[in-house]
């Protein structure tokens, strides 16, 4: 037998004086680390299969419990590096293609903590928002370039569909499957009390959630899951996933054994069988056949709703953008290398793709100088960590943001990054009843709410710093951002300036 | 017109009664006609008070202003003679008359004394039924006492519990072959026998005194006891000959219906002086327990001021503990038996046509209150997960919907 | 009168509810100090691998355990709520016999105990409630 033994990652450590053996770990953790051991009476720890969730910990009534790194390592190596030793016996032991979960972990460049915000100094002072009215409503879809008026003189104001939000900001697509109902419904209610947006993706819409159509957006996606009619009829907007960030290039897997009971009902798909997502959709391998689609789509709606096509940042990102600029669709949905997923194959996660904030700049950038701008509106996501980041994704260019991992962050996920395992401990990708209901989506919803305020909150000091009263005025005013950090070309990217300059 | 109820007996089915009353009527005169020179208190508690565990002052049962709160005149020191139901009047051991429009007879029981021979000679010897009996055998014992009670059952048994470690001997005998025969099976009460028997106290079973002379019981064995003080627990008698008196239905205890109601007009009778339906088995018979005695006086009081509610789901049930042992039973010991058995614990469960009948608990009785339940309410067992609940009293093996109906809400 | 409910569609059966009770009610100033001391709960956890919920005094309307009452120690409060004199408790245990929902129980004393809604602690408030980690115990009038 080969040795297959891969070092724990984790390391988990219990104050003795503090356990009263009350079990909670145990009972809390659905990966099988913590159990009791009758003989002497104390509580002991298989490390193996710790994925450094902190359930325990968090939950742990006396704080005797921390994780932490296991320090038993290899010899440091600044080429060989631990992870990629182990990534390489574990596929010795597998034969298998790595997978991974959330967002890119590598440290590569996060540029928008190379981008500082402008605030205002003795002329053009700052606005208290407290005390002053401040705009963070944004209407997402076609504007007219110029006015136009009827025959008899008056203004034209018959505008295409629109999405109002409250804040710059929607809770991008999770899938039904890839997260729990209850993780579901928290979004979709804090969606509605937000006056914001989230997004189905590619799972279908669970009939339940029919009652927040006004505040969903409703994906289709290669698989075509769980649309029909009334699924499109029902959401405020419709979504055309062409890409995602942490994957780009690729489908999606959501393993059999999700498919259970709703999750079944609502894609449309025979319980236990594979939810694979082709990589392409298979009528579309042009921006004409995107444009047919996305008219399709209108045309079942009766125009009535705006069309999002989504792609995952890529090398020629400005000129696809060009493109769906130019096919019809209402919004363009940019996804970064950074974005989620509920599971992906490591080696893309971690190495395709391309930062949010250059696509974006260069996205903006593009389609002004094409004078297309104005065709549609820009959603940037793929880790949006903060109220800083949207107003440096508003500044350089964007209408809205997408956020999801600062949603789950919310709704209690510790980024473990085991979400294709299906055990969360959080309740949140998972299918297990007994796990699911360890969200309370009274309680998910609530902080939800709370985390969109305090943005919504910060966003307004941020722009009254700047002196700036709405986010219109904010829009691509990239004066209001200075670099450090960064070299010519990345600044000629961004389209922005030195900080000093 | 205000009515006038009286009550005949100061215990805890007269406060059950006074409570029943008050629910209903805050104008009619009451009165109580209390023998014992005290407000009501908790009788179980004389062996407590033995013990050092309770004191009188705190052994009332109700508040100190209970009866002036509830508007009740009190006649102390005075027992009923007599009920007049032609003048509808009750008369006390002074002559006085007293009018009443509704009577409860709540007048419990007295001990019993068989009559044995000599027994005038024996000079120190008490009953053990009142705080008075329990405050006169405090003053007649010391350590040098050796203490001969006759009865193992409930009230020999908390008697001695009481005295141990204030006497120098406690000898216990009963003519049955173990102790508590009343309420306890032969294998649970060989537990607590072996339980009180390691504390010193001598237990003389299938025994009892053929004649006493002085000091010195002679035993239907042959053996001789030594003592300095005599209890006589050898059981109780209902107090009938008031209603029985008076043309009355009485067995062993005072014929009642559903309603406390006696077959005379206007007269109700409640608690141990009474012979009632036994839910579990359908057997009528007194059943002399406290929380009985107060959901009778309760219920007769609400008839008595016109309600009409009725109280037919008592069942015998006893908890008792000797010397931090404790055993409890309830319904009837028959049908199809469950048990369980280890060396410090017991456990009888006995079911019948679909419904717990019966129990013996001893050593382990968390939440026996779950089974008690399922006797009192005749609760359908194949409706609940009765294995489950066999061997772990729980009430989520009662099933979604009961769960739903009884934690939802108010109860 | 409010009082404590659980909704066994939050209940994780994750038994917090009864350390934070045993811990409310022990007088002791961290939870750590329970350790090697066993515990009473007045609140218990029941149910199998896919429903749970816990169980306190439901503070009856009618309560039978005060009617059964050998000494006097049970009563209810002028709001309601059934509270013990443990000083006058002899440890009869026929509350115990007599309570339906197995909501009495005796502690390490021989004395019974059982919820009072911490309104006799310091908390002040049921601490089961605060400290449930998914909102399934309330504390509400119904």
């Amino acid at each position: 037998m080969a040795i297959n033994y891969v070092n724990p990652e984790f390391e988990v450590i219990r104050n003795p004086n503090r356990c009263i053996v009350c079990r909670v770990c145990e009972r809390q953790c659905s990966n099988g680390v913590h159990s009791f051991d009758p003989e002497t009476g104390t509580m002991m720890a298989d490390e193996t299969k710790c994925v450094d969730c902190q359930r325990c910990v968090a939950l742990c009534p006396t704080r005797a419990l921390k994780i932490v790194k296991n320090d038993c390592a290899l010899r440091e190596n600044a080429n060989w590096q631990q992870d990629t030793i182990y990534e390489i016996y574990k596929q010795a032991g597998s034969g298998g293609v790595l997978l991974s979960s959330m967002g890119n972990p590598k440290p590569l460049p996060v540029y928008w903590d190379k981008i500082l915000i402008n605030a205002s100094q003795v002329t053009n002072p700052p606005i208290d928002p407290l005390r002053e009215p401040m705009e963070t409503k944004v209407f997402l879809g076609k504007k007219p370039t110029m006015p136009e008026r009827n025959p008899d003189g008056s203004l034209k104001t018959d505008l295409a569909p629109q999405l109002e939000l409250s804040m710059p900001v929607m809770f991008s697509a999770m899938s039904y499957g890839s997260i729990s109902y209850n993780a579901h419904e928290s979004l979709a209610r804090a969606a509605e009390n937000l006056g914001i947006y989230y997004n189905t993706g590619e799972g279908g819409l669970h009939e339940d959630f029919y009652k927040y159509g006004a505040n969903t957006i409703v994906q289709v996606a290669s698989g075509r899951f769980g649309v029909h009619e009334d699924y499109l009829s029902a959401g405020a907007a419709i979504e055309i996933k062409m890409g995602q960030g942490a994957k780009p290039g690729i489908g999606g897997h959501l393993p059999g054994k999700k498919i259970v009971g709703d999750v079944s009902r609502t894609r449309m798909i025979p319980e236990g069988s594979d939810a694979i997502s082709p990589a392409p959709h298979h009528d579309i391998y042009s921006i004409e056949d995107l444009r047919q689609l996305v008219y399709s789509l209108k045309e079942a709606t009766q125009y009535q709703k705006p069309i999002i096509v989504k792609v995952a940042a890529v090398h020629n990102i400005a000129a696809i953008a060009s493109g769906i600029a130019r096919s019809g669709a209402d919004i363009i949905a940019i996804d970064g290398f950074r974005g989620g997923t509920g599971a992906a194959p490591t080696r893309i996660r971690d190495n395709v793709g391309i930062p949010i904030e250059l696509a974006l700049a260069s996205v903006d950038q593009r389609l002004r100088d094409e004078g297309i701008r104005n065709n549609v509106s820009l959603v940037v996501g793929g880790s949006i960590r903060s109220a800083s980041d949207v107003v440096k994704a508003v500044a350089l260019g964007a209408d809205a943001c997408y956020v999801a991992t600062a949603a789950l962050l919310a709704l209690g996920c510790h980024l473990c990054r085991t979400c294709h395992t299906g055990n969360c401990n959080w309740g949140i990708a998972t299918q297990k009843p007994e796990l699911v209901k360890r969200l309370n989506p009274d309680i998910g919803s609530q902080r939800l709410i709370n985390l969109m305020t305090a943005w919504r909150h910060e966003i307004m000091e941020l722009m009254g710093g700047m002196g700036i009263n709405s986010i219109e005025a904010l829009r691509g005013n990239r004066l209001m951002l200075r670099g450090v950090n960064l070299n010519e070309k990345e600044l000629e990217i961004l389209g922005i300036s030195h900080a000093g300059e | 017109m205000a009515k006038k109820y009286v009550i005949i007996g100061n215990g805890t089915a007269a406060v059950g009664c006074i409570e029943g009353i008050r629910a209903h009527d805050l104008d009619g005169s009451i009165t109580v006609i209390s023998a014992e020179n005290h407000p009501a208190y908790c009788r179980p508690l004389i062996s407590y008070y033995l013990e050092g565990k309770a004191v009188p002052e705190r052994m009332s049962y109700r508040p100190d202003d209970f009866y002036d709160r509830n508007n009740v005149k009190v006649i102390y020191g005075e027992s009923a003679e007599k009920i007049d139901t032609d003048s509808k009047t009750v008369v006390l051991s002074s002559g006085e008359k007293v009018d009443y429009d509704s009577v409860c007879v709540a007048a419990g029981s007295r001990p019993l004394v068989p009559p044995f021979e000599g027994l005038d000679s024996v000079p120190v010897k008490f009953p053990f039924m009142t705080l008075d009996d329990a405050q006169n055998l405090e003053g007649a014992i010391s350590e040098d006492s050796d203490v001969f009670i006759v009865g193992a059952g409930l009230i020999g048994l908390k008697c001695a519990e009481g005295l141990y470690g204030r006497v120098k001997s406690i000898t216990v005998c009963d003519l049955a072959d173990r102790v508590l025969s009343s309420i306890l099976d032969t294998e649970t009460a060989e537990m607590m026998t072996k339980h009180i028997e390691e504390k010193g106290i001598k237990l003389m079973l299938s025994d009892t005194a053929t004649k006493f002379d002085g000091n010195t019981a002679y035993m239907k064995s042959g053996a001789e006891v030594k003592f300095d003080v005599l209890v006589l627990a050898v059981g109780v008698r209902a107090n009938i000959s008031l209603v029985k008196d008076a043309g009355g239905n009485c067995g062993r205890g005072i014929t009642v219906d559903n309603h406390m109601a006696t077959s005379l007009e206007n007269i109700y009778a409640a608690g141990d002086c009474t012979e009632s339906l036994d839910y579990s088995s359908g057997a009528v018979k007194v059943m002399a327990i406290m929380p009985n005695a107060y959901m009778q006086g309760h219920c007769a009081g609400e008839n008595m001021a016109g309600a009409d509610v009725t109280f037919d789901n008592g069942i015998p049930m006893n908890s008792l503990g000797m010397f931090g042992f404790h055993v409890m039973s309830a319904g009837t010991p028959q049908g199809e038996l469950y048990e369980e058995k280890s060396d410090t614990h017991s456990k009888k469960l006995f079911t019948q046509d679909d419904r717990l009948v019966g129990f013996i608990l001893a050593g382990e009785t968390a939440r026996a209150g779950i089974y008690t339940n399922l006797i009192r309410n005749g609760i359908s067992l194949s409706s609940i997960d009765f294995d489950t609940i066999k061997t772990a009293p729980n009430i989520f093996s009662f099933g979604q919907e009961y769960c739903r109906n009884s934690l939802g809400g108010v109860v | 009168m409010k009082r404590v409910y659980v909704n066994e569609k939050w209940c994780l059966g994750c038994h917090l509810c009864e350390y934070n009770c045993a811990f409310a009610n022990s007088g002791l100033k961290n939870m750590a100090k329970l350790k090697g001391q066993k515990i009473y709960p007045r609140i218990r956890v029941e149910g199998d691998d896919k429903i749970t919920f816990a169980i306190s005094c439901r503070h009856c309307e009618d309560p039978i355990c005060i009617k059964s009452c050998i000494s006097g120690a049970l009563s209810k409060t002028p709001d309601g709520m059934v509270e013990i004199d443990k000083s006058r408790c002899v440890g009869c245990l026929t509350c115990v016999l007599v309570c339906p929902y197995g909501a009495v129980i005796q502690d390490g004393d021989g004395a019974v105990q059982k919820c009072e809604l911490c309104l006799k602690n310091s908390s002040g408030a049921p601490a089961c409630v605060a400290g449930c980690p998914n909102n399934a115990i309330v504390y509400e009038e119904r």
